[in-house]
């Protein structure tokens, strides 16, 4: 983990709430896809824990939805702007256990981390299956950019009105050697019952302090008590504790 | 000693700059950030005599100028901090640290504290009599002079350690509670616990926090700490340590002109984790700019 300032050189509507911004300065620190940056926003007093969509040599992007009072001040703020965040959180995705063909399923905002991860997996020479789930045809983003990378992606819609009408579940009926998913924790449950081999999912719990210290991100799992935050977000299928 | 030092129950301070339990965890996690025997001290996590998970999520909401919290002292238990978790601190933190205890039962809190009187590195135990977040304990002990004198007592008997007793803000009479527990035998008090506090979703209209309530802290109760630090440090002759949105030099002067002898930081650590380094970094500059030459002189300064 690293505290700096990062300047956002880029900052742009996808759809009517979901936004991404670009970040310069030390990224050195972001070691896995699937780790999130937390950033301190004037005049609120907890940081906001968001996901890496990507990374280069000197900056970091990320794609947040506005949900709430922190995210709706994020999407004004002006390219230049620099704000003081904490980099290189949580664990992130292992990609040595993907086989050869990994399938990767995102939904809405879960999709962003699975960006870094894809373009991570295809540099190794695998052969990557996306799949992205959103409510409707105006909610859908990323989808061209995952497929730039070379990836094979099905896009679901739960009404229909773009690709393959359901949830991403009615989408995953395709070999594959490994699942890495990431969303709202009904389709995360959803993909878990569905799925036929291993895999990580991506887990999300309201977070105080995002590194640690706070104990604030608990889950059980089958291999004890884990902090979302620093032993996830990303958890191994296998030990994944449903609690209701 | 330096002129950032105190004396905190017969142990030299460095500085008065401790982080709060349940802020800081048991230090490694900050040992990575920084070197942390650059602390006075620090307030390990609370801990209890058995494991516990704590409550269910989720346990933090946001406030203006502050947090909820309903962690409701998830710890490993006292025999595992002592096989595994102070182990583990002592390879990165070599003074003594504050063992912050907490329990369910008079007996509960004896059983643990008689375990970390016999750890060499713990220097002072704060016995948590005001946790708002857990059933049956905690802050029920806190909340009556005569159940905290009792807890005290019990303490007293199994250590010759310095027990500081660390009081609830959520009471009519905090002056009462003080003065019970130093006439039962504590060496300070410390104080002020979070106050209880809640947030309500309004798009599912429930509470945002699984627990309903939860401990509320950070800068918006500072106000309130140096009120009540003030009082207690006026009514009892042991020292009080100040806690309450501490987040600046400026506040942990503050604190000490109310009368606090040193000061806890806690919420501040969960949005900066470098803060307690800077408030330390800091104090100097500060103490040139109102003329203090030595931080020991202002302590209780305010009558």
């Amino acid at each position: 983990m690293k505290q700096g300032i990062y300047k956002i050189v880029e900052n742009y509507p996808l759809t009517d709430s979901v936004y991404r911004m670009r970040l310069e300065g030390d990224v050195a620190c972001i070691t896995a896809p699937g780790q999130f940056i937390n950033i301190k926003i004037e005049g609120m007093f907890l940081r906001r824990p968001i996901s890496v969509f990507d990374r280069d040599e000197h900056s970091v992007t990320i794609i947040y939805k506005v949900v709430g009072k922190g995210t709706e001040a994020m999407k004004d703020m002006a390219v230049g702007t620099e704000l003081d965040v904490l980099v290189g959180l949580g664990n992130g995705y292992d990609t040595s256990v993907s086989g050869d063909k990994p399938l990767l399923i995102g939904g809405g905002v879960g999709v962003p981390p699975l960006y870094m991860l894809a373009k991570k997996l295809i540099s190794e020479g695998k052969s990557v299956r996306v799949i992205l789930g959103f409510n409707t045809e105006k909610e859908v983003f990323c989808e061209k950019d995952f497929k730039d990378l070379g990836a094979e992606v099905a896009v679901t819609t739960v009404d229909g009105s773009y690709g393959v009408k359901g949830f991403v579940t009615n989408a995953m009926d395709v070999p594959y050697t490994h699942f890495y998913t990431c969303g709202p924790e009904p389709m995360l449950k959803a993909v878990y019952k569905a799925s036929t081999t291993s895999g990580q999912m991506s887990f999300e719990e309201r977070m105080g302090c995002g590194f640690g210290a706070c104990m604030g991100c608990s889950c059980k799992t089958l291999t004890g008590y884990k902090r979302i935050c620093k032993e996830g977000p990303v958890m191994r299928k296998e030990e994944i504790l449903w609690e209701d | 000693m330096g002129r950032l030092s105190v004396d905190l129950c017969g142990i030299t301070l460095d500085n008065p700059v401790i982080p709060a339990s349940g802020t800081f965890g048991f230090g490694y996690e900050f040992a990575e950030l920084y070197d942390i025997n650059v602390l006075g001290t620090f307030s390990f996590k609370g801990t209890t005599r058995d494991s516990r998970f704590g409550n269910p999520t989720p346990r933090i909401a946001e406030c203006p100028m502050g947090m909820i919290n309903a962690v409701g002292l998830q710890n490993p238990g006292v025999d595992k901090v002592i096989s595994e978790e102070l182990p583990k601190l002592k390879k990165c933190f070599h003074k003594k640290v504050m063992a912050n205890v907490s329990g369910f039962s008079v007996e509960d809190y004896a059983y643990t504290c008689e375990r970390l009187d016999k750890e060499e590195q713990v220097g002072w135990l704060e016995v948590n009599v005001s946790c708002p977040n857990v059933h049956g304990g905690g802050m029920s002990f806190g909340t009556d002079p005569a159940a905290a004198a009792e807890v005290t007592k019990a303490v007293r008997a199994v250590t010759t350690k310095p027990i500081i007793i660390k009081l609830s803000p959520n009471v009519t009479d905090v002056v009462s509670i003080a003065k019970a527990c130093e006439d039962a035998g504590a060496d300070g008090i410390s104080l002020i616990n979070t106050l209880l506090g809640m947030r309500i979703d309004l798009r599912t209209r429930r509470p945002v926090i699984a627990n309903k309530m939860g401990g509320f802290s950070g800068p918006a109760i500072f106000p309130v700490a140096v009120r009540m630090v003030y009082q207690v440090a006026n009514a009892v002759k042991i020292p009080v340590v100040g806690m309450g949105g501490v987040s600046t030099a400026e506040d942990v002067i503050e604190m000490m002109l109310a009368g606090a002898t040193a000061v806890e930081v806690g919420a501040a650590n969960l949005t900066d984790p470098f803060v307690c380094k800077d408030i330390i970094n800091d104090l100097p500059r500060v103490m040139d700019k109102y003329g203090i030459n030595d931080l020991k002189s202002i302590i209780g300064g305010v009558r």
